[in-house]
């Protein structure tokens, strides 16, 4: 019997498990506590939020390797961490500290501007940002085992995520309406590989775990997302940027999980606090937009 | 036969399939009400601490329990098994299982998602052929109770095990296309004890 360690199988099966969840982003082990205890599936472990990363300003790198044992010795639920688009290094870092996820993300600041990380020659699986299916696919096609839409991070201003995740969908949708003579051109205008663009073609849906991010602050948010199409979500500041991080990470719990019942959403939406304050993306400058980092 | 899958968190579509594959259709239970419909129950793989947390917000944990105990045939897929299972070690802490199988499961036993692996194992359904089983983060089983069948194993750690009406399995047949598990806990298992109760 032998044994193979990092299979494609074992990456997307990984994600598989934590569809209808909520992954969290936390920068500490009390906040890892407190998501576990809310019924988090995963969480993030970062250094700061995005919404404090936006705010502070400069380069955001991958966080100390002691912080993040700190929090893998805290919760037994996945660990996943964020490396900089790029930087196959910190990736290596991640992995050899045993994360269970790494995040090749656009909330840190880039490490290469035309590259990204080669996923092929990891055992741990990535997710990786996406605005469109051509993104996803050329992620995919990099060897990411799992696709989040990107919204805009640290704003808590949903209508990126929801415009990421309609193009996905509609792009899927526009995919299975055609003949297949018409994929190569459909491949062409995507530019992603034909392989895997019949492959979506064929199946209506990505070959990995399609999860949403970047603006989700809300139960209401989380159950919006759901119903356009999302396995499950993740939720960076909105949780601990909010008044009542407890509460409001377990009413995001629920209403994920009953997306198409409005009654336990408006349950879990009642008595939260504040929610995080917010930035309207409209008014962000071009170049602050995280969501265009990444191509 | 009524089949449901517990579906407030994890791979509950792969179940849904692979259970479609063997001739039923099952239905996804998230409500109590749900539950009372259905004769047999599959729990899916994903994460167990988040699943009997839904489980005891949303009222289904104690109905669950209740029926297992009273010989609802279930089969659970590694945090399914965790779920079956009497004890569980590396536990978080205050974490609840329905229990039902005489069993000791050591969650994330095999390790972090970095040492997660596929491997062929030999599966005790009276079959020479092997079973390719896709272990994630994956429990085994520790100790077992006297009325405990230990069906597959790796490296002598149980990975399969069952009762009279219970089985679970720490890998994931829902992911590989081969359906033979879903199959037997189908005509193996729940056939036989859904029989008994008339």
């Amino acid at each position: 019997m032998s044994e193979v360690k990092g299979t494609g199988r074992v990456k997307r099966g990984m994600a598989e498990m934590l569809k209808g969840g909520v992954i969290m982003d936390v920068v500490n082990a009390e906040q890892a506590k407190i998501a576990e205890d809310a019924g988090a599936v995963a969480v993030m472990a970062l250094e700061r939020v995005p919404a404090d990363i936006r705010a502070q300003g400069g380069v955001a790198r991958m966080s100390d390797p002691d912080m993040i044992e700190k929090i893998q010795a805290a919760v037994s639920i996945p660990v996943m961490a964020k490396a900089r688009i790029g930087h196959f290094v910190e990736a290596q870092v991640l992995q050899s500290l045993g994360v269970d996820y790494i995040d090749e993300s656009e909330v840190l600041t880039p490490a290469d501007y035309e590259n990204h990380i080669d996923k092929w020659d990891f055992t741990v699986p990535f997710v990786c940002g996406a605005t469109n299916l051509g993104e996803a696919l050329r992620r995919i096609n990099e060897g990411a085992a799992m696709i989040r839409s990107k919204g805009e991070a640290g704003t808590g201003d949903v209508s990126n995520a929801m415009q990421h995740m309609r193009k996905i969908g509609g792009e899927i949708r526009r995919l299975s309406s055609m003949r297949e003579d018409e994929l190569y051109v459909a491949a062409k205008e995507l530019q992603a590989p034909f392989e895997l663009v019949k492959e979506v073609a064929q199946a209506g849906k990505l070959p990995v775990v399609l999860f949403t991010a970047g603006g989700i602050a809300t139960p209401a948010d989380a159950a919006l997302m759901m119903s356009m199409g999302a396995d499950g979500v993740f939720i960076g500041s909105g949780i601990f940027k909010s008044g009542n991080p407890a509460q409001r990470a377990a009413a995001c719990v629920k209403a994920t999980t009953f997306w198409n019942d409005p009654k336990v959403v408006a349950d879990a939406s009642r008595g939260l606090g504040d929610a995080m304050v917010g930035i309207n993306v409209a008014d962000l400058p071009v170049p602050h937009r995280l969501a265009d980092r990444g191509w | 036969m009524k089949v449901g899958v517990l579906a407030l968190q994890g791979d509950v579509r792969e179940h849904v399939s692979a259970l479609a594959a063997c001739g039923i259709s099952p239905i996804e239970v998230k409500r109590p009400e749900e539950l009372s419909e259905v004769d047999a129950l599959v729990l899916p793989g994903g994460e167990s601490t988040t699943i009997s947390q839904l489980c005891e917000i949303f009222g289904l944990f104690e109905p669950i329990k209740a029926r297992i105990s009273g010989g609802m045939p279930t089969y659970g897929s590694c945090a399914g098994m965790i779920l079956l299972a009497d004890e569980i070690l590396d536990a978080k802490e205050g974490q609840k299982t329905f229990g039902g199988l005489d069993i000791t499961v050591r969650r994330n036993a095999f390790g972090r998602q970095v040492d997660s692996f596929e491997t062929d194992i030999d599966f005790a359904d009276g079959s020479d052929e092997l079973i390719r089983a896709v272990f994630i983060r994956a429990p085994w089983v520790e100790k077992t109770g006297s009325e405990i069948q230990v069906l597959a194993a790796v490296d002598a750690h149980p990975v399969a095990v069952r009762s009279q009406t219970l089985l679970a399995t720490s890998f994931h047949p829902e992911l590989t296309g081969d359906h033979r598990i879903h199959r037997y806990f189908i005509e193996q298992v729940a056939k036989p004890a859904l029989e008994k109760v008339k």
